[in-house]
């Protein structure tokens, strides 16, 4: 209830904003619905849409470039006054961008980024994976302060990009603590299964008494570890801290039960910004920077965590 | 009999003591098993109730590979069990009704499998590939894409508790591996399964109803990935269809392969099977242990593989009876050979 009058309220304030930006038409295209944050993502982009009163066209690609690029096309030729963008790939977008720019329709990517010619587009708003790996790193050394602390490392899928970010930006934020040392680090494949099956084995090859904390690259393997902590006997949360990103909604449950510390939001709400980036646009032509760094927000147990999962229950995670 | 099945199994015996023995020099408390909080604990325990999953695939997919089939389903087989259990939890269900429930999900998934294979001819791969695609589809309609929670005790008992100390997924597949062994064993069910993966043409001439027995093997694989899919969804309380399961068709194969069955059908062994399945997970095991950072693991585990299956190729096999009969007198399995031969060679002059 907070929360949405809290958007009633600055949704008031943004009224002259929201003037410009009614009646307007915007495409977006999203990738599919590969996982649960993708979901939470769509379901957000639909409700910032309608509080704002954009006519939002949803276009979902099933995980196919090809059909993105038909999207693309389409709104184009439907003549939208903005599209949005998330990139299934990288590569290949050139020419269709191309054809946007040429239409004079600007175009804006969320959660990811594409080689292409940066005057392509208008910007991109994504999260920043290596500082999200620092926020989680500070919580910890804060947390621990000068005590001794070996810590269990849950990486993402091997070579991936935010397994590889998640984890330079943890290792940045811990570089200058010297009491904190990563001990184990291995794969648990984003997922909760292998989550758990990998954090029995640091469990064993460890022991539970001489590991102080667990540092997971995404939530899901860290619930799953939480269940392997408590199995060993252990109380995850307290005999070893638990921290994680993605904030997904069942991290939140955990946090409100004590068994996990804090996490660091990917927010879902990348078209908020983008929406932001559009009024000032149509309403003054002014130009965002190319590069728009959503919040990494960080939740502890100081947060109403309950709350928070029962809001974020709702989008889709 | 027990004899000649211990014989049989022999090389993957030694495999495996071999891969234990690996973990056991990277981490040496490896052996020791402890009882804490009601349950044994320690790492082989571990490596049993870590290959349950592909243990029960396995048991199905010996089946199916002895018939000359295979069924790649299976991995999105257990999704979608996991999907039907967890579904029938969450709308207030009791454990074992989800449990039936997502057994009966194994049994249709089976059922279509054998139909297109045994009923529609076509091939085992082909006919399997379509449920491996669409399977996950269906999970992720089931559970709306999301990792869909639940909180039943007696669903969670099946992947997670215990019985007399011992994690009920390792009492589950040691059951379900006696009972599809002594039926195929104990019956003639086993021999004819071995007949259709042979020559079916001249096994139905014979007088198999070799319809009804390769349905009945998709049925089987059905069933066993059904309840692997609720063992992995229980031990997480979720049912991830987009995880579950995922590529493990490819290991439950090679379970099979390891235990030394020829994918061109005929004769089977489950024991030797189920036993590929510990290695691979003790191979698992070994990766997880050792501290390698993980850009390595894919390389470990292939390194090993190839090393047991070029143990097991035949070339080597002959190369290696070869060299102990040469080294004469001082093996007595040369000695085996000999005497073996020579009545044969009496009554034939």
């Amino acid at each position: 209830m907070k929360l949405k009058t809290a958007l009633l309220i600055s949704a008031m304030a943004l009224a002259p904003a929201i003037a410009s930006a009614a009646d307007k038409t915007v495409g977006f295209s999203q990738i599919g619905s590969e996982s649960g944050w993708r979901a939470a993502e769509t379901t957000v982009t639909k409700q910032q849409a309608e509080e704002r009163g954009i006519d939002l066209k949803f276009a979902d690609a099933q995980q196919k470039q090809e059909n993105q690029i038909k999207a693309l096309r389409s709104f184009i030729a439907q003549g939208v006054d903005a599209i949005l963008l998330a990139p299934v790939v990288a590569t290949g977008w050139d020419s269709v961008l191309e054809e946007a720019q040429d239409a004079e329709i600007p175009v804006i990517l969320l959660d990811r980024k594409v080689d292409a010619s940066d005057d392509l587009y208008m910007t991109a708003v994504t999260s920043d994976t290596v500082y999200e790996g620092e926020v989680a790193g500070k919580w910890l050394v804060d947390a621990v302060g000068s005590e001794e602390c070996r810590v269990v490392e849950l990486q993402g899928t091997t070579g991936s990009s935010p397994a590889i970010d998640r984890k330079a930006g943890f290792e940045k934020a811990i570089a200058d603590a010297p009491n904190i040392t990563i001990v184990r680090s291995q794969t648990g494949d984003f997922t909760r299964a292998q989550g758990k099956v990998v954090m029995e084995s640091f469990l064993k090859a460890e022991g539970a008494e001489n590991i102080c904390a667990l540092y997971a690259h995404n939530d899901d393997m860290a619930v799953g570890a939480i269940q392997a902590i408590k199995e060993a006997g252990a109380t995850p949360g307290d005999d070893i801290l638990v921290v994680a990103i993605d904030a997904v909604p069942d991290m939140h449950l955990a946090i409100a039960n004590g068994e996990a510390n804090a996490t660091v939001e990917l927010t879902p709400n990348m078209a908020g910004p983008a929406f932001d980036i559009l009024d000032a646009y149509w309403a003054d032509g002014t130009m965002p920077p190319k590069w728009v760094q959503t919040e990494s927000r960080l939740y502890t147990a100081d947060d109403d965590n309950q709350a928070i999962y029962e809001m974020k229950k709702g989008l889709g995670y | 009999m027990i004899g000649a099945t211990f014989r049989r199994i022999t090389p993957q015996l030694i495999i495996l003591g071999i891969v234990l023995l690996l973990n056991f020099l990277v981490f040496p408390g490896f052996f020791s098993i402890e009882f804490q909080n009601g349950r044994l604990f320690g790492n082989l325990i571990d490596v049993l109730n870590r290959g349950a999953p592909v243990a029960l695939l396995s048991i199905g997919m010996t089946l199916v590979i002895a018939t000359k089939g295979i069924d790649l389903s299976v991995g999105a087989v257990m999704a979608i069990a996991g999907a039907v259990a967890a579904s029938v939890v969450t709308g207030g269900g009791g454990w074992f009704t989800a449990l039936i429930a997502a057994l009966a999900a194994g049994l249709l998934c089976g059922l279509w499998n054998g139909v297109l294979v045994a009923f529609l001819r076509v091939q085992p791969i082909v006919a399997t590939l379509v449920l491996m695609v669409a399977g996950r589809g269906v999970a992720q309609l089931i559970t709306e894409g999301k990792i869909m929670t639940f909180l039943n005790e007696g669903l969670i008992f099946l992947g997670a508790g215990t019985i007399l100390g011992l994690p009920t997924p390792i009492i589950i597949w040691l059951a379900m591996g006696t009972l599809v062994t002594f039926v195929v064993r104990r019956t003639a069910l086993g021999m004819l399964i071995e007949a259709i993966g042979i020559n079916e043409t001249a096994s139905r001439l014979a007088g198999i109803n070799s319809r009804v027995l390769l349905l009945a093997v998709y049925l089987i694989s059905g069933v066993c990935a059904a309840t692997a899919g609720v063992i992995v969804a229980a031990d997480i309380k979720g049912a991830d269809a987009n995880n579950a399961g995922l590529w493990m068709e490819l290991d439950a194969i090679l379970a099979v392969v390891i235990g030394g069955n020829s994918l061109l059908g005929g004769r089977f062994s489950i024991v030797a099977s189920l036993l590929g399945a510990l290695i691979i997970q003790s191979v698992n095991s070994v990766i997880l242990l050792s501290g390698m950072p993980p850009e390595f693991n894919l390389v470990i585990k292939a390194l090993i593989i190839i090393v047991i299956l070029v143990i097991q190729s035949p070339t080597v096999k002959h190369a290696l009876y070869l060299l102990r009969a040469s080294a004469g007198s001082a093996v007595p399995e040369a000695h085996a050979v000999g005497p073996r031969n020579s009545p044969a060679k009496e009554t034939r002059s």
